[in-house]
């Protein structure tokens, strides 16, 4: 059984029809990745799965007892909000400390647990935000746009990282994302977002895709050329530029 | 004991005092200092009420607070800017309270009272309403304090983890229209929501944890209310205002310290 099946999901906001007759699943284990230009509806199709909104026509069913871990877009803390990393991982799960130091170990922070959370920078902040998402062991983890305002090999890394984590626990992961040359290489299927689904597959058939290409033009040639790039031969992926964070 | 009246100001000073302390650092927290200002200043509208009908203040200024409350929650959905509907509810409510009270005939009643507070005349009933009130919102706001905390932070991440940031949001709004209602002997209408956050702002540079925040506000608080109240009795100054002013010099005095503290490291 599917972990999340989307079935002709319509939703509306405002009166302006954002989504319409969307129909997903996402299995366990797997790594999907959601691709689409501004305004396509790809966080509403995330705030309709979580809950946040309703759907206007069409149903989402997810499975009993389904854990969610979720990696928001952007976490702004009113300066006048003091927490630590600690406090904010076991926000909403009683867990150990030992566990949180786990959590923050395998997203690749480990030692900041006593740290303020306004004190953080960029990548380590979303790090965090990640850990926090795994710290139940969840079935699926949803990410939306996790990598904002971090730099390409920042988000290359951090991308690497959610599919070192999840291959090794199983957990599956729905993602939304723009950066599309650094996401297609961990994904095992893309969905192409437009208000519709225009065309969806493995990313090589995706982003040969004339839907896909007519909404992302001609830059997507370099998109397939460095998705091919990163698997027809294996580099050092240890990347060791995390350290200058 | 109770017997005395500046025991009874004191315990209820010090009652109002815990009550503010959590809420206020959620009204710090989520920028909702102004609608706490509209809160208190529709509460004068239902003192004009309660004496209308004849019926006990603590009733008609809870109702209409919370009245005031979920309207301006509605209303902030459909395309006015917060700070302009609350400058129009909160004023006019204010307004509307204000002529309610002049038609008021045949009682004459002492507006000043409630604009500024009366806490040397809180009698035994208002004590223990004012630690009923004080009880009731420390208790809703520890029962949801994991819930309250998430939404505040992130509305999304509050979804994905089962809750209802709408029903959080409720939560607090009842609870912010029992402490206007409690509060309002106490400091009176003008002032409630100086009681709700110069203790929390106070205790910002202080805390590490939203937890040690909110214990730090209680505690300045509550020394505001007793050494305001010592000052009020001493220097004949009136006693509400006191307290808040004595809550105001402890704030500067932090903030001073703690930018000292920060240049020298």
């Amino acid at each position: 059984m599917s972990l999340i099946a989307v079935q002709n999901l319509a939703v509306t906001y405002g009166g302006r029809r954002v989504l319409n007759d969307v129909s997903l699943t996402l299995d366990p284990g797997e790594i999907v990745t959601i691709v689409g230009p501004n305004g396509s509806g790809k966080t509403s199709l995330f705030r309709a799965i979580i809950g946040a909104t309703d759907a206007a026509k069409g149903n989402i069913s997810l499975q009993p007892g389904l854990k969610i871990g979720y990696v928001p877009q952007r976490l702004h803390i009113d300066p006048t909000l003091p927490i630590t990393v600690e406090r904010f991982m076991r926000l909403t799960e009683r867990v150990s400390r030992a566990r949180c130091a786990e959590a923050l170990v395998s997203a690749g922070v480990p030692d900041l647990l006593k740290r303020q959370m306004a004190q953080l920078s960029g990548g380590q902040f979303q790090r965090v935000l990640l850990a926090r998402a795994l710290i139940n062991r969840p079935d699926v983890l949803l990410l939306d746009e996790a990598t904002q305002g971090l730099d390409q090999p920042g988000s290359a890394a951090f991308y690497q990282q959610i599919e070192t984590v999840c291959r090794k626990t199983g957990c599956a992961v729905l993602m939304i994302s723009h950066e599309l040359h650094v996401v297609m290489s961990a994904s095992d299927r893309v969905i192409c977002l437009n208000g519709h689904i225009c065309c969806e597959g493995t990313p090589a058939v995706v982003a040969s895709a004339p839907e896909y290409r007519a909404l992302f033009g001609i830059g997507t040639g370099g998109a397939l050329a460095l998705y091919r790039h990163h698997h027809d031969h294996d580099h050092d992926h240890s990347h060791s530029h995390e350290a200058a964070e | 004991m109770l017997d005395d009246f500046m025991t009874r100001a004191t315990l209820a000073g010090v009652g109002v005092a815990f009550a503010a302390a959590p809420l206020g650092c959620f009204v710090v927290w989520r920028r909702m200092a102004y609608f706490g200002d509209a809160t208190a200043h529709a509460a004068i509208l239902g003192v004009a009420l309660s004496l209308a009908f004849e019926v006990s203040i603590f009733p008609g200024v809870l109702a209409v607070a919370l009245a005031m409350a979920l309207s301006v929650t509605l209303l902030a959905g459909r395309g006015y800017a917060m700070d302009t509907l609350l400058g129009v509810l909160a004023h006019s409510a204010l307004a509307f309270g204000l002529v309610a009270v002049s038609f008021l005939s045949g009682v004459r009643i002492d507006l000043m009272a409630y604009l500024f507070g009366d806490i040397l005349a809180v009698s035994r009933i208002d004590l223990l309403i004012i630690w009923g009130g004080a009880v009731l919102v420390i208790g809703l706001i520890s029962w949801r304090w994991s819930a309250l905390l998430t939404s505040t932070l992130n509305e999304e991440l509050a979804y994905a983890s089962g809750l209802n940031p709408n029903r959080e949001q409720l939560i607090l709004t009842l609870s912010l229209a029992i402490t206007v209602a409690v509060a309002i002997k106490v400091v009176g209408v003008l002032l409630i929501a100086a009681l709700l956050i110069i203790p929390a702002a106070a205790a910002r540079g202080l805390a590490r944890t939203p937890e040690d925040m909110t214990v730090i506000a209680a505690a300045i608080g509550a020394t505001s209310a007793l050494v305001g109240l010592r000052g009020a009795y001493v220097f004949d100054t009136p006693a509400g205002p006191s307290i808040v002013c004595f809550a105001a010099i402890i704030f500067a005095a932090f903030n001073l310290v703690g930018r000292r503290s920060k240049n020298r490291a």
